[in-house]
């Protein structure tokens, strides 16, 4: 037993004893990658946000597409530990960790695109001291907080159980400070059947209102779109359209950080074939959604010949050709086949169709905001012709290069605390074939 | 009633001495009545109303007389409901609106609030001019977005935006389906002068890099019972502006009932089935004063340019092309 909890704890804490000289290349690597996005920050700070592609039709770009975007990967909690939380499918315990750190992490890199889309980022707090709560802006103000409040809760219980493990495994080399950490964080948490008992209850409670909050932010992202009169946006799908495909985007990037880990830290007795055809399922029922919801919505918009929808549509059909054919046939189609047809699932082709679909929804995203800005009901008549279409310049890139660095070395840092898998559920199934008497109590 | 009258006719006056100097005429009354600042450089030749020229300095001019808070402007004028006819069958695109507008809310140099747009609903219709301000909805979809409370509307039917309020968020550019707001991406260049001039919405002085500015109707003006710079500077009398609850429009020469220039002549608003409810009401563009073509005479290169994408400009190039 003892033996078996050590080898979890060793297996699974790869990085918190020592650090791999692979592990600090790859961070000084992101690092870098970060260091550009500041220098691109500072001068977008300095110089104004002329710096930027974004000009007076096309006022929202890459930023508000990666905004989007990590926002959308934070329905990797809220549905994998949320949802197989609640159902109770125990097929999902190596993988919580994972989704939940996807969540908090990019819960967190989301809402900073924002800021760099804001003219005036002194005055960010007036939308705390005169709020208007008729804003859609508002809304999300309200929604993504409670959500980062929620996730972080949920989060911190599933790790509770964990700290307590650490805390008490003598086997573990680490600095005596860092134990008291793990003793603080553990809030002496000692697995009585009680403690036992109210983790679990707030773990489901939590599980239910996460699913609901995320819900809740990103329609409340959708409105933002959708209340607006602008041809593309002014839609009563965009609401679920979003949720849908926020939920593709979060179950797509929770098989790529699968393969990674798996790869990476050798988690192989953890992270089955198993694990990827159960979440490769889930993708392939998300994408049958999401496929349909983007059929519905381009083909109402289509077939009814509103004469700004007609501009809008003959322009993703020109203008925007490819990227229109690969995000929504191709990254929708992939999954569909590659998880659709057994004989095809392998772990590498359902990694590989997740990417597909990954990169695909980002691409979806930018095909929404982008030209229907480029779409505006006056045409575009400026004086400066370079304003009339939208290019992301080297300012913008090198802050979406930054914040999926970000996101990374996140990851990374979070490798070298906390176990990357969750111990204590692995454990506990483990347990469960022993000892079920003592479980049921 | 009979006093607004006056004050038209004294526009009337100012506007066909002044003529085609920037000068927007209505401040002339004031600035005289001040005694001419003696600092050479920033002084500047008007027309006064009985034919003289003088000269005077330019910051009496443009800092006006009474100073509107942002907190103040929130309040409309009282009894009043503002409104804009533009017959669009008298413009020939002579750009003296954007041109006066650009000057009198001292804008940088490459920002309009007012634009004129070569318009052309479908190929077999024929083109014409224009001219576009805001609209001051009366359900003004920029107003109804905005987190901060930046932009209002007001009892008067004015919607503002406070520089000093605005996060620069761009949320109402979107939401305005008329392309009408501008944003400050880079900083505003704005002059010394104008430094020290303290802000008022009403105004729109100065620009504040980072934040939205738009058409305001030269609110300061009509506090001061004056017409807008574009109707003042319009050689076409194309801009009428005027009270609704008075029912009367001007465009300077000839005032007329609202209700019957709406009605004689079938007025439309832009994209009425948006359901944003317009404070600008346009006249269909027949019967021309003007063919559509003088439009493009004299056009500076930069100016034309900008048409150079419209299905009319490319039509005629390749008319061109085929000869």
């Amino acid at each position: 037993m003892t033996n078996n909890l050590e080898k979890h704890i060793k297996a699974l804490t790869p990085e918190i004893e020592n650090t791999s000289k692979s592990w600090k290349l790859l961070f000084a690597v992101f690092l870098s990658f970060f260091a550009l996005g500041i220098f691109g920050l500072i001068t977008q700070i300095t110089k104004g946000h002329i710096v930027t592609g974004m000009r007076d039709n096309v006022v929202w770009g890459l930023y508000i597409v990666n905004f989007i975007f990590f926002m959308g990967l934070s329905y990797a909690g809220a549905l994998i530990s949320g949802v197989l939380h609640l159902f109770k499918a125990e097929w999902r315990k190596p993988i919580i960790r994972i989704t939940e750190l996807t969540t908090v992490i990019s819960l967190f890199i989301g809402p900073v695109f924002i800021l760099f889309c804001i003219g005036r980022l002194d005055r960010l707090g007036y939308l705390i001291l005169y709020p208007r709560i008729q804003s859609p802006i508002t809304w999300d103000v309200i929604a993504i907080s409670t959500d980062i409040v929620g996730c972080l809760i949920f989060l911190y219980l599933s790790f509770i159980q964990d700290f307590a493990k650490l805390r008490d495994f003598d086997g573990l080399k680490v600095s005596p400070s860092r134990k008291k950490i793990y003793k603080t964080l553990a809030l002496g948490y000692y697995d009585t059947p009680s403690q036992r008992h109210i983790i679990e209850f707030s773990k489901n409670v939590m599980a239910a209102m996460i699913i609901a909050i995320a819900i809740i932010v990103y329609s409340v992202l959708a409105w933002i779109f959708g209340v607006t009169l602008q041809p593309g946006w002014h839609s009563t799908i965009f609401g679920p359209y979003f949720v849908i495909a926020a939920v593709y985007s979060g179950t797509g990037v929770v098989i790529i950080l699968m393969w990674i880990f798996r790869k990476v830290y050798h988690l192989e007795e953890y992270i089955t074939k198993k694990h990827f055809i159960n979440v490769g399922v889930l993708l392939l029922v998300v994408a049958a959604f999401y496929g349909y919801f983007t059929f519905s919505d381009y083909l109402t918009k289509w077939y009814g010949s509103v004469r700004m929808d007609k501009i809008l549509i003959d322009k993703l059909f020109s203008d925007f050709y490819w990227l229109f054919i690969f995000s929504n046939y191709i990254g929708i189609i992939v999954p569909l086949i590659v998880v659709g047809f057994p004989r095809l699932r392998t772990i590498r082709n359902i990694s590989i169709a997740a990417v597909i679909a990954l990169l695909g929804l980002w691409v979806n995203r930018y095909l929404i905001v982008i030209p229907t800005l480029e779409t505006p009901y006056l045409p575009i008549q400026d004086i400066r012709p370079a304003w009339n279409l939208y290019k992301p310049t080297w300012v913008e890139l090198s802050l979406t290069g930054a914040g999926v660095s970000v996101f990374c070395m996140l990851f990374m840092l979070a490798s070298k605390i906390v176990p990357i898998v969750s111990i204590s559920e692995i454990v506990d199934e483990s347990e469960d074939t022993n000892d079920e008497i003592l479980l049921s109590e | 009633m009979s006093k607004n009258k006056n004050s038209r006719r004294d526009f009337l006056k100012l506007g066909l001495l002044a003529g085609g100097t920037l000068v927007t005429g209505s401040m002339i009354k004031t600035a005289l009545s001040e005694t001419p600042e003696n600092d050479p450089g920033s002084n500047i030749k008007v027309l006064t109303p009985d034919g003289k020229l003088v000269e005077i300095s330019k910051a009496s001019i443009k800092a006006g007389k009474e100073y509107v808070s942002p907190k103040a402007s929130h309040q409309g004028i009282p009894h009043r409901k503002f409104v804009m006819v533009i017959d669009l069958s008298r413009c020939k695109n002579a750009r003296k609106c954007v041109e006066a507008c650009k000057v009198g809310h001292h804008l940088p140099s490459d920002h309009e609030w007012m634009k004129v747009y070569l318009m052309q609903d479908s190929s077999k219709q024929s083109p014409y001019w224009f001219p576009r301000p805001c609209f001051h909805c009366d359900s003004p979809m920029c107003a109804s977005v905005c987190p901060v409370g930046a932009t209002y509307k007001r009892s008067d039917g004015i919607v503002l935006i406070d520089s000093g309020r605005c996060i620069g968020c761009k949320f109402c550019m979107t939401g305005c389906p008329y392309s009408v707001r501008v944003f400050n991406w880079k900083d505003p260049e704005v002059s010394e002068e104008d430094k020290k001039v303290k802000y008022s919405p009403e105004t729109g002085i100065p620009q504040v890099e980072g934040t939205v500015g738009k058409c305001i109707f030269c609110a300061d003006l009509l506090r001061k019972n004056e017409l807008p710079r574009c109707v003042q500077a319009c050689p076409m009398g194309v801009i009428f502006f005027g009270d609704i609850i008075e029912d009367t429009v001007t465009n300077g020469t000839d005032t007329i009932p609202f209700s019957q220039l709406v009605k004689d002549r079938s007025a439309f608003r832009y994209l009425e089935q948006l359901g944003t409810e317009p404070s600008v009401y346009y006249l269909p563009p027949t019967e021309r004063l003007f063919p559509f073509e003088s439009g493009l005479d004299d056009l500076d290169k930069k100016v034309l340019a900008r048409y150079k994408n419209t299905p009319y400009m490319k039509n005629q190039k390749k008319l061109k092309n085929d000869k």
